[in-house]
């Protein structure tokens, strides 16, 4: 039997299934991002891929994001910031509300978010992806005057610390000594202190090929040590010095007058470019949120996202503690996706998503030379903890296999074209 | 008409009518494959097409990579990540998009 029917019952059908969640039937899901970053960006295309009848808006207070990802690349000679920079505008086509203003405070329970230039915005769920803060003091003597003489380059903002190191590269003398201070654990992308000492590398021994780089590390081993080490010899010979903190590696004083790295046991190191990437914390918006706990990171459940302080904010990429997963841009865009579902079903009363998160970090060591670590994360049955998949992941075979070094260098730019189109298109 | 029978065709039809982009809705396992493969798995240079494919042909690839029978940089590492639910639904989901 074929059935004609009227409009009015095909509205009412709609009232029929809308039936559960009569709260909501005045208007549709409200869903506020904040931060318009590798978290932020992606959960807002995301959720108008997937949930088109779901309101989003975006508080960035930036007109256009320049990644990390590919900013070692731009030291190294072979990336230009144009090519780093990504407009909101393919946001803005899906719908997206845009508000270039920056969120000075959340009202959990009210649920509303205060802007700096005065607006407030309501909710029903928010996501928040604002990113790390740079713990200025944590090393004596490095505030942010400092970073204007000493680049950390570990949050790119305008692009103007990466661009300043860069510069300073440019300026140095062949024979000068290229110092880096890198932080304990945890800090954001684990590799990326590692890959900016091979793109630094890359760039000096085509241009100042005398000059030296030593790397004074807190840590006493690093991701993809064995690959990256290997590289190392392999392309740049002696260029290299890496000091683990069992060797007085830990910086803890600058003199950025002299231009001397200090460490723990008083070793005072003379170099011409000094990168100082120090200790970090989640973003300010967090802590005075009150999310965060002693480590000044945000403990999140595992599914959903949401913080373990505030029913409602789901806290995501470099600001939380995720276990084991790494502080990455890839992880900050898988998370984005499980969040923004959790946070929909939450809404609508229906249960979150089952959840697996993926992440793959490339790193150039050379022209045509790329390694890579892959994790692959699922809650556990209890959902206390997230764990690796046993047997799965791991980073790149070692020894000398040109090959494959190739294909993952070229991989990796696969990787950041497809990442920044799933964010900003 | 009895209210029961109308009440489910007037379901099926309103569910029928839900937007395209909802029902095309990627399963989450298939959100990893985008980070590197491109917007609906469609390829980006350097990163082959995983779209519009047979279903059968991306299960028994993702299988040969899980079990090492296939060469590959990166995707063995990757493929052992899945299970095979999951392999399933990412197959199914790929092969649709044309
Ligand atoms: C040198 C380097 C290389 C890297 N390479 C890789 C790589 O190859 N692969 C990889 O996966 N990851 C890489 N990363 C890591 C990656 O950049 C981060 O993990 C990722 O950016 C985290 O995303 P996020 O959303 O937490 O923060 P961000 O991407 O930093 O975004 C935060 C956004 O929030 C905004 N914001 C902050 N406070 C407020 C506020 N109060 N109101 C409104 N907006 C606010 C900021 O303006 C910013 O746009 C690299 C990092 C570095 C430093």
């Amino acid at each position: 039997m074929t059935m004609i029917l009227s409009r009015r019952a095909i509205l009412a059908a709609g009232a029929l299934l809308a039936a559960p969640t009569p709260l909501r039937a005045q208007g549709a899901m409200r869903l506020l991002v904040i931060g318009g970053g590798f978290g932020g960006a992606s959960a807002a295309s995301f959720a108008r891929r997937s949930y088109p009848d779901v309101q989003v808006t975006l508080v960035e207070p930036q007109r256009a994001f320049v990644t990390c990802p590919y900013g070692n690349l731009l030291l190294g000679g072979e990336r230009q910031i144009s090519q780093i920079t990504h407009s909101y505008d393919g946001l803005r086509a899906r719908g997206v509300t845009l508000v270039h203003d920056r969120a000075a405070g959340i009202d959990a329970a009210a649920k509303t978010v205060r802007l700096a230039g005065g607006q407030t915005l309501a909710y029903d769920r928010l996501i928040l992806s604002p990113g790390i803060a740079l713990r200025w003091g944590a090393i004596e003597g490095y505030d942010q005057a400092a970073a204007d003489v000493m680049p950390h380059a570990w949050i790119p903002a305008d692009g103007a610390q990466t661009l300043l190191l860069r510069r300073q590269l440019e300026a140095m003398p062949d024979g000068g000594v290229v110092g880096l201070a890198i932080p304990g654990n945890p800090f954001r992308c684990p590799p990326g202190p590692y890959e900016r000492i091979s793109m630094i590398a890359h760039y000096l021994k085509r241009h100042k090929p005398r000059s030296k780089i030593i790397a004074l590390d807190a840590k006493e081993g690093f991701s993809k040590q064995g690959l990256f080490q290997d590289g190392w010899r392999a392309l740049y010979g002696d260029m290299i010095e890496w000091v683990p903190g069992n060797r007085d590696g830990k910086v803890v004083k600058i003199d950025v007058a002299e231009r001397v790295l200090e460490t723990e046991f008083g070793t005072r190191h003379k170099v011409d470019v000094a990168n100082v990437i120090p200790p970090q914390s989640a973003a300010a918006l967090a802590a005075e949120t009150g999310l965060v706990n002693d480590s000044g990171w945000v403990p999140v459940n595992t599914r959903t996202f949401e913080a373990r302080a505030a029913q409602g904010i789901h806290v995501i990429g470099d600001a939380n503690i995720p276990g084991p997963m790494p502080k990455s841009g890839y992880v900050a865009n898988t998370t984005a996706k499980q969040a923004v579902a959790s946070a929909v079903a939450l809404h609508r009363g229906q249960t979150p998503p089952e959840a697996v998160y993926f992440n793959t970090c490339y790193s150039h060591v050379g022209e045509n030379y790329g390694i890579s670590v892959v994790g692959i994360f699922r809650p556990n049955a209890d959902g206390t903890a997230i764990t690796e998949v046993p047997n799965s992941g791991g980073v790149s075979p070692r020894g000398d296999l040109p090959e494959q070094r190739r294909a993952e260098a070229i991989y990796a730019d696969a990787w950041y074209d497809s990442i920044t189109r799933s964010m900003f298109g | 008409m009895r209210p029961n029978a109308l009440r489910g065709s007037i379901l099926a039809l309103a569910l029928a009518a839900l937007p395209m982009a909802a029902r095309a809705q990627a399963p989450l396992a298939a959100e990893g494959c985008l980070g590197c493969h491109g917007p609906d798995g469609r390829g980006v240079t350097g990163a082959g097409a995983i779209n519009g494919r047979d279903r059968a042909e991306l299960i028994a690839i993702m299988l040969a990579f899980r079990a090492n029978e296939r060469p590959g940089t990166i995707m063995g590492r990757i493929a052992r990540g899945y299970t095979e639910a999951e392999i399933a639904a990412v197959a199914e989901h790929f092969s649709r998009i044309r």
